[in-house]
């Protein structure tokens, strides 16, 4: 019987050198290990042997059939191992082509400066108000302090629908109406569509403001200078130099207009800022007291500025564009461009 | 208003750079729009005084000049014939170039080396005469630049002047502002008395028939006057600031115009009939010729300068051609008048007539200094036409006006700019701008400004003046203290945002169209006569013949947005505009203004790519968006429902919108025929949607409901049913049977072709059956499916399919 283990053996080592699968490894298993395998076949017999050798030759049975079961563990791994790399090899992809996307659509870059300028407010405590765009003349003019015949009037191209009602050259009216509805504190701004008869690469006879309104008991100039200031550092930058310069508007007063130093050429003159190093962006000043009088505030009692800004100017100067036609001609390869 | 530097130096000491100067006005409230050099184009031509003059040998019209710089002299060979020794001129020196492109080079002219040339007004573009060499005053500094010697050398300051200021209208203005931003006084010029004699009140008159629009006018008379061209300086000053010379009459009432601010107007006095002047308003329809040949007609609110009989004058506007000054005229007869502004501004835009005079008594001039202009005019004529003035003014101003006395209060300054500028400062500042200060006590005085500051009429003028003078940048910058604006947040402006977004998710871009459109559009939607998007608002004055009306509809708007992107190659497209319209409303001034929210998709739904087989955009591609925008919005029961009446939808392909009865608005494909008016293909959708009342409806609470504890189980199931049956109707039907098990049913396949028959579709749903509180054993969940099934066969009297 020795004879015969040794001849298992011997077996056993050539076959797991031949054994290339997995299938002929669980072969050699049941041949050798099986219910009739050579193996346990060899230690049923066990019992037959005289005791002297019985207990040599079984120890020796059972490891054979120990490492035998090792072996076939430790290849069937290997084997596994390799098909697994070799599956892996032959699985690959192009990682260069593109990936499928969501393709977004954009909002208009009119809306996009918009959104900046009202969310900077938002965060400064103020409120979004809206106003008609047909408008009363009351508002648009007279009770901005700008009697018929004013030369403020012909400044701004008007175009009219009757002889009291136009289409509003300023989101200015929408101060009066604010403070007509309301007791001050008032801190609103006023988005939305102008008007004047005027159309180049510079005019656009339908473009953009966004109106400003703070009136409470106790606000001065100064405070005027600070949320501008605020304003300012927030959309172009904390480094942006700005100037508050006097100007007129008849419903402000004292009235500035507000310059940041030209981004093009950093304050230095070019053709964008006409050579003076400055773009003008805002216009401002504290309510006239005769606004208020048009809508019964007590003059005595409270103080207040507005500001009004040009969103389509913003825009060109920030994103440098030349024609403010290109806002309302829709064209998809500009409108993606931002 | 473009003024000269150096003309600004008569009247004031400016001591600093171009650059501070700039800052100083601006800063000041004179905005510099642009500073121009001028002079630059003499480089090279200098002041030579003439040696000797010699015949030239070998030419008799030629003569050999020898003239000298301040260090070096020059032969040049000269063919002029009005020089001589001891004259300055012009040379200009080898390697100048004249202003008519000539480039001076060393030559020999018959033999003869020049050195240069001797240079005519002509040649150097500063005037017409080309009769001779031009003769430079004897004071020039030899060798110096031609440019600055004859003060052509200066730097022009073109300034936007705001209309509450048109006191800076002038050179004396804004020398003025100069003056007082730098602490100075302005230097006036002198100018003589209209002298104590009343020689005047005998040759003529001024009779104010409406003086409450000529408030003032005063005339003087300059007799003996030799018409001709006034001198280069005059000429020079006046073509720098843009105005033409015309002669030495007319350029003096425009050079003092620019000096003061205060329009003058000179008539011939012997074209005056009954030699004196009437001051009236016009006739309706009255006709009149004025300086520029036109003939005007008047109405009987604008003012007329007339002589005893007929108009001569549109009074601040424009002259008349039956009274202007000719080569002939011996006397002068000069206006220097204060006309209200209000109505000069009238009459000026109502003839479309603005001039230099309108434009200052327009906004208002110095009503107080009338008659020193005159004065200044007056002398000016008389020295540079060798006439007289006759003695005496005629100044009719039968109620003189006074400036107001404005009562001011110190510590106004600190309540509206915030920062505290003791009174010592103040009165300096006022001081500087010529205002009287008359003091009641420590903290309140009365005010009064100068005549040619009709601008300052209250407190807070005088606060913005503080503040002017004070300087804009010294006041510091604080945060208001009040308490933040809390009502409503700001809702619609959120809830836009949010709609824009969800647009934008779907591939929509966004567009900004025009508010003005014209009516032809809406034929073109062969909307119905009573139609409410009929009802436009009409402007009275539109800019072009396609803009006439306010949009009611953004559809027009959007279509031609397609046709433009399309003809540019931008054929798949997805736009959407959240906008106003305008309605016009019975018995209101005002339209309704309403919020729409409106978009075209065309060409394929997404981009070219490798991977996703291309497919053209339709119907449900919209519909989902709407869903999505709904959901969004948290608006649940929105209704789709079948239309066929729509005259720009296709009758099969569009649906209505509503919610619980309400219209939200409609979608679907546009009609073939509404398409070919604009040039587009087929396969277009639009939707319009009234977001007004989407966002009335909308909500913004979100609620939280527990996860499920218990697993769902699903099934299937298909049903073959007629083609035209509603898809909706089945899973409404599967809802009214009231199974509380049943959270959710998926259409998840809808089949037409073999092997369904002809007229019928196949139809799959995925159901989801789940409960609170246990788990659903297969037993329970197929009795539930089972019943389902049974009943729906019933009903739509379906086929159970597969």
């Amino acid at each position: 019987m020795k004879e015969e283990l040794e001849k298992i053996r011997e077996e056993c080592q050539a076959s797991l050198a031949l054994a290339k699968s997995e299938l002929d490894l669980s072969e050699l298993r049941v041949r050798m290990l099986g219910r009739k395998g050579t193996l346990t076949q060899l230690l049923k017999r066990l019992g037959t042997l005289p005791e002297s050798d019985r207990k040599e030759i079984g120890r020796q049975a059972n490891e054979l059939k120990r490492e035998l079961e090792t072996q076939i563990e430790e290849n069937l791994h290997h084997l596994r191992e390799a098909e697994r790399k070799e599956a892996l090899r032959k699985e690959k992809i192009d990682v260069t082509l593109p990936g499928r996307r969501k393709s977004f659509g954009k909002k208009h870059p009119l809306t996009q400066i918009l959104d900046e300028i009202i969310q900077i407010f938002l965060r400064l405590g103020f409120e979004v108000v809206e106003g008609p765009e047909v408008e009363l003349d009351y508002y648009n003019f007279e009770a901005l302090n700008i009697p018929k015949g004013h030369p403020a009037r012909e400044m701004q191209a008007t175009f009219f629908i009757s002889e009291d009602v136009v289409l509003r050259t300023h989101t200015s009216p929408v101060q009066v109406r604010t403070m007509e509805k309301k007791k001050p504190p008032v801190r609103v701004i006023c988005p939305g569509a102008v008007y004047r008869c005027d159309s180049d690469p510079t005019h656009s006879p339908m473009f953009h403001q966004v109106e400003g309104l703070l009136v409470d008991q106790g606000i001065t100039f100064s405070d005027l200078k600070g949320i501008l200031t605020v304003f300012v550092h927030h959309m172009f930058g904390k480094e942006t130099k700005l100037r508050f310069r006097p100007s007129f508007f008849p419903f402000t007063e004292p009235s500035a207009e507000i310059d940041i130093e030209c981004f093009i050429c950093e304050g230095k003159g070019c053709g964008v800022c006409s050579g003076t190093g400055w773009l003008e962006i805002l216009g401002s000043g504290m309510v006239d007291p005769a606004v208020y009088q048009f809508v019964q505030y007590d003059r005595e009692q409270v103080t207040g500025f507005a500001f009004g800004m040009g969103i389509e100017r913003i825009a060109m100067l920030k994103y440098g564009i030349n024609d403010i036609r290109l806002f309302f001609t829709n064209d998809l390869r500009f409108l993606k461009q931002f | 208003m473009k003024v000269s530097l150096n003309w600004l130096k008569d009247y004031v000491n400016i001591q600093m750079d171009l650059k501070a100067l700039i800052d100083l006005l601006t800063m000041g409230g004179l905005e510099v729009e642009s500073a121009i050099p001028l002079g630059q184009e003499f480089e090279k031509i200098v002041v030579a005084e003439i040696e000797t003059i010699r015949r030239h040998p070998n030419a008799d019209r030629l003569s050999l000049v020898k003239v000298r710089t301040s260090h070096e002299t020059f032969s040049i060979v000269c063919g002029a014939s009005n020089i001589r020794e001891g004259q300055k001129v012009p040379l200009a020196l080898v390697g100048a170039r004249l202003p008519n492109g000539l480039q001076i080079k060393r030559s020999k002219i018959r033999g003869e080396v020049s050195e240069g040339m001797l240079c005519s007004e002509i040649e150097l573009g500063l005037g017409q005469d080309a009769s001779g060499i031009m003769i430079l005053d004897s004071k020039a500094p030899l060798g110096a630049n031609v440019g600055e010697a004859v003060g052509l050398s200066d730097i022009i300051l073109d300034l936007s002047v705001t209309p509450n200021r048109p006191d800076c209208l002038s050179v004396i203005g804004v020398a003025r502002e100069i003056a007082a931003l730098t602490h100075q006084r302005v230097q006036y010029p002198n100018v003589s008395s209209s002298g104590g004699g009343d020689e005047i009140h005998h040759r003529t008159s001024v009779t104010l028939l409406d003086p409450d629009l000529c408030p003032r006018y005063v005339a003087r008379l300059i007799e003996g006057v030799q018409v001709g061209p006034s001198p280069l300086w005059m000429k020079n000053r006046l073509e720098k600031v843009g105005i033409r010379s015309i002669n030495n009459i007319v350029d003096v009432t425009n050079y003092v115009m620019m000096e003061f601010g205060q329009p003058l107007h000179a008539f011939d006095f012997d074209l005056l009939e009954e030699g004196r002047i009437v001051v009236r308003r016009a006739q309706k329809g009255e006709e009149f010729i004025t300086l520029d040949g036109v003939k005007r007609r008047l109405d009987e609110e604008m003012l007329m300068i007339c002589d005893g009989v007929k108009p001569v004058a549109i009074a601040g506007v424009m002259g008349g051609l039956n009274s202007e000054i000719r080569d002939e005229t011996r006397t002068v007869l000069l206006e220097s008048a204060y006309f209200h502004p209000m109505n000069n501004r009238r009459t000026s835009k109502n003839l479309g007539l603005e001039t230099e005079a309108s434009y200052r008594f327009g906004r208002g001039v110095d009503y107080g200094r009338c008659l020193i202009v005159a004065n200044r005019a007056a002398a000016m004529i008389q020295e540079l036409s060798g006439g007289r003035v006759v003695e005496g003014a005629v100044d009719a101003y039968p109620h003189p006006l006074k400036p107001p006395s404005i009562r001011f209060h110190v510590p106004s300054v600190y309540q509206i700019l915030g920062t505290e500028i003791p009174a010592p400062n103040i009165k300096i500042y006022f001081t500087n701008l010529e205002l009287e200060i008359h003091e009641e006590d420590d903290t309140t005085w009365v005010v009064t400004p100068p005549t040619f500051r009709a601008d300052l009429e209250r407190e807070i003028d005088l606060v913005e003046e503080v503040a002017r003078l004070h300087g804009y940048d010294q006041i510091p910058a604080t945060l208001p203290k009040g308490p933040p604006s809390v009502e409503a947040m700001s809702r619609e402006f959120l809830l836009e945002q949010r709609a824009k977004e969800i647009f934008i998710r779907h591939g929509y871009f966004e567009v900004m169209t025009y508010s003005f459109t014209n009516p032809a559009s809406l034929d073109r939607f062969q909307l119905p006569s009573d139609d409410n998007r009929r009802r436009y608002v009409s402007i009275l004055n539109p800019l072009t013949e396609d803009s006439t009306v306010m949009r009611t509809t953004l559809l027009p708007g959007l279509i031609e947005t397609a046709r433009y992107n399309l003809s540019h190659k931008n054929s798949d497209l997805k736009i959407f505009e959240l906008k106003k319209v305008y309605l016009a409303q019975e018995g209101e001034r005002l339209p309704m203004e309403k919020k729409v929210l409106a978009g075209i998709a065309m060409g394929q739904e997404s981009e070219l790519h490798w991977a996703t087989p291309p497919r053209p955009v339709d119907f449900y591609d919209v519909k989902g968006c709407l869903e999505d925008l709904f959901e969004g919005m948290q608006i649940q029961g929105v209704q789709y429902q079948k239309i066929d009446r729509i005259p720009f939808l296709h009758p099969g392909k569009a649906a209505e919108i509503s919610l619980q009865g309400e219209r939200l608005g409609v979608f679907g494909e546009i009609h073939p025929e509404t398409l070919t008016h604009y040039d587009l293909p087929g396969n277009v959708f639009l939707f319009e949607i009234d977001f007004d009342l989407v966002m009335k409806r909308a909500k913004e609470e979100k609620k939280f409901y527990p996860l499920p504890k218990f697993p769902a189980v699903v099934r299937d199931l298909s049903l073959v049913v007629d083609e035209d049956l509603e898809t909706e109707r089945v899973e409404q039907m599967i809802r009214s049977f009231e199974q509380p098990l049943i959270r959710d049913v998926t259409l998840f396949d809808v089949y037409q072709g073999a092997p369904i028959p002809l007229g019928k579709k196949s139809i799959s749903y995925r159901l989801r059956y789940q409960a609170n509180d246990r788990t659903l054993t297969d037993e329970e969940v197929n009795q539930h499916h089972e019943m389902i099934i049974s009943r729906l066969r019933e009903i739509l009297k379906a086929e159970l399919r597969g």
